[in-house]
This record gives C-alpha cells, structure tokens and sequence, in this order.
C-alpha cells in the first residue's frame, strides 16, 4: 500500500510541476527552486509533514520534500538551540543530499568525458 | 506587398519549428516517471526501517541511493533520455537534483577544476541550495520570534 501511496503522490507532484513547464515560460531550475521554497513553506505551515506521514517517499523524494527537510531541520534546532540553531539546522538537515549530490557528481566529473549531443 | 507574404512565410515556419506541446501527455509521462522513482525511494526507506534505523537516518539513505543511481545514469548519459521522455517526472525528484550537479561537472571539466567544474557544477544547485536555505531561514527566523514572543 505504502508504494502505491508513494507513487501517486509522487506522480502527482511532478504531473502539476509539468504544468508549469509546459504552460509557462519557468525554466527548469527556476521549477525547482519554487518547488524547494514552496515545500518549505508548506512545511512551516504544518501542511507537507501530514502528506509526507501519507505518502512517505512520495512526498520526500520531490525537491518540494527537500524544501520540507530543511524546514524541519531550522525549527528542531531553533527548540535546542535557540537564535542560532536558525543558522545551524537548514545546512545540518540537508547535508546528506547536497554533500551526496556533489560529491558524486564530481566523481563523475573526474571519470567520463563529455558527451556530444545528438 | 512582398514584404508582407515573406513575413508571413516566416511566422508559418516558425510555428511548424516550435514544438507542440500535449499537455496531458507530458503529464502522464510526468506522472509515470515521478511515480517510478518515488516507489524506488519508498522500497529504500522501507528497507532501511526494516533494518531498524530510525527515519531520519532512512531519510538520508534514500536521498543518498537515489542521488548515487542518477549520478551514475547521468554518466553514463541514459539520465538524459529519461529526462526527455518523464520531464518533470525526471526533473523533480531529488535524481533531478542529482542530474543538474553531474551533468555541467561532467560537460565543463575541459574549462579546468576551479572555473570549470567548481563554477558548472553549481549552475542549478546553488540557486535551488541558496532559495532553499534563504526561505527556510526566514522561516525559522520568523518561528523564533513567534517562540520569544510565545505566539507558537
């Protein structure tokens, strides 16, 4: 059930997002960054955590869940911390993906040459 | 007078060049693709509480599976044929993240290690990383206000 609800979700969010590109004249990184930013808004509203108790990956592997994580990540340390936990949790709850995404990608830099495009 | 048909020449070449998009069908696609990939990052996540690891932890294994997965599709240039089909079903998920770092380290390493790949591989990740950080700030600001003034 759980991969059905993930699905869906998932599917949902990138299907409205096609929107957007097709309908509008947003480019690519300009999607995700209004995704990133609206998933950390609906996380501040306590909207997206329901949807991610829903949906699990469905709505944590979109960037909007990105957004979401980083959310969650300033307000668990503005509780410990206080003011500065404002500038510790966002990095401190990201940084799996963005150290992941940037050291892999220059791993990858290092082994492939480029491609031509067809 | 001739003006005027060449002009009008121009305009019909212009539509037939530019692509038609069909909207539900590019959502469908969209939706196919996003779902695929978030069902592969629900098995991850359901594997790793299985393992009994808690669900922030499982969090951080999935992103990091997934964003490994596209990095190695994007080398081996197949993460681009699935971007054109899914479109922003390939482009949302975190492997989309993932495919906007790889891809301009891998296409400007020529242009040297700093201002090539130190420079590129940024191009989408910095603004999604900077916005990201940026709103989620403002947002903790704004909470830790609301806690000192006890509104939250």
């Amino acid at each position: 059930m759980d991969y059905i609800n993930a699905f869906w979700v998932g599917g949902l969010i990138c299907a409205l997002s096609q929107i957007l590109l097709d309908r509008t004249k947003l480019m690519p990184g300009r999607v995700m960054v209004l995704l990133v930013c609206s998933g950390a808004i609906l996380g501040a509203l306590h909207i997206y955590q329901p949807i991610q108790d829903y949906a699990g990956a469905g709505a944590s592997v979109p960037l909007a869940g990105f957004g979401n994580l980083l959310w969650k990540g300033v307000k668990e340390a503005v509780d410990k911390e206080g003011f500065i936990g404002i500038f510790l949790g966002g990095f401190k709850a990201s940084a799996v993906g963005i150290c992941a995404a940037l050291v892999f990608g220059y791993l990858a830099s290092l082994i492939c040459e480029p491609k031509m495009k067809k | 007078m001739d003006r005027k048909k060449q002009q009008e020449a121009y305009e019909n070449y212009v539509k037939q060049k530019t692509p038609v998009h069909n909207l539900p069908v590019n959502m469908t696609k969209a939706f196919i693709t996003g779902g695929i990939i978030c069902a592969i990052g629900q098995s991850v996540l359901n594997y790793c509480e299985k393992m009994g690891l808690d669900k922030d932890i499982s969090g951080g294994w999935t992103s990091m599976i997934l964003i490994l997965l596209s990095v190695v599709l994007t080398a081996l240039n197949i993460y681009p044929r699935i971007a054109k089909w899914g479109g922003a079903g390939a482009l949302v998920p975190i492997t989309g993240f993932a495919n906007s770092v790889a891809a301009p380290a891998i296409e400007f390493q020529k242009e040297g290690q700093v201002m090539g790949i130190g420079c590129k591989i940024f191009t989408i990740a910095g603004p999604v990383i900077l916005y990201g950080v940026f709103t989620s700030w403002v947002l903790g600001f704004l909470y830790w206000i609301g806690k000192i003034a006890g509104i939250i």
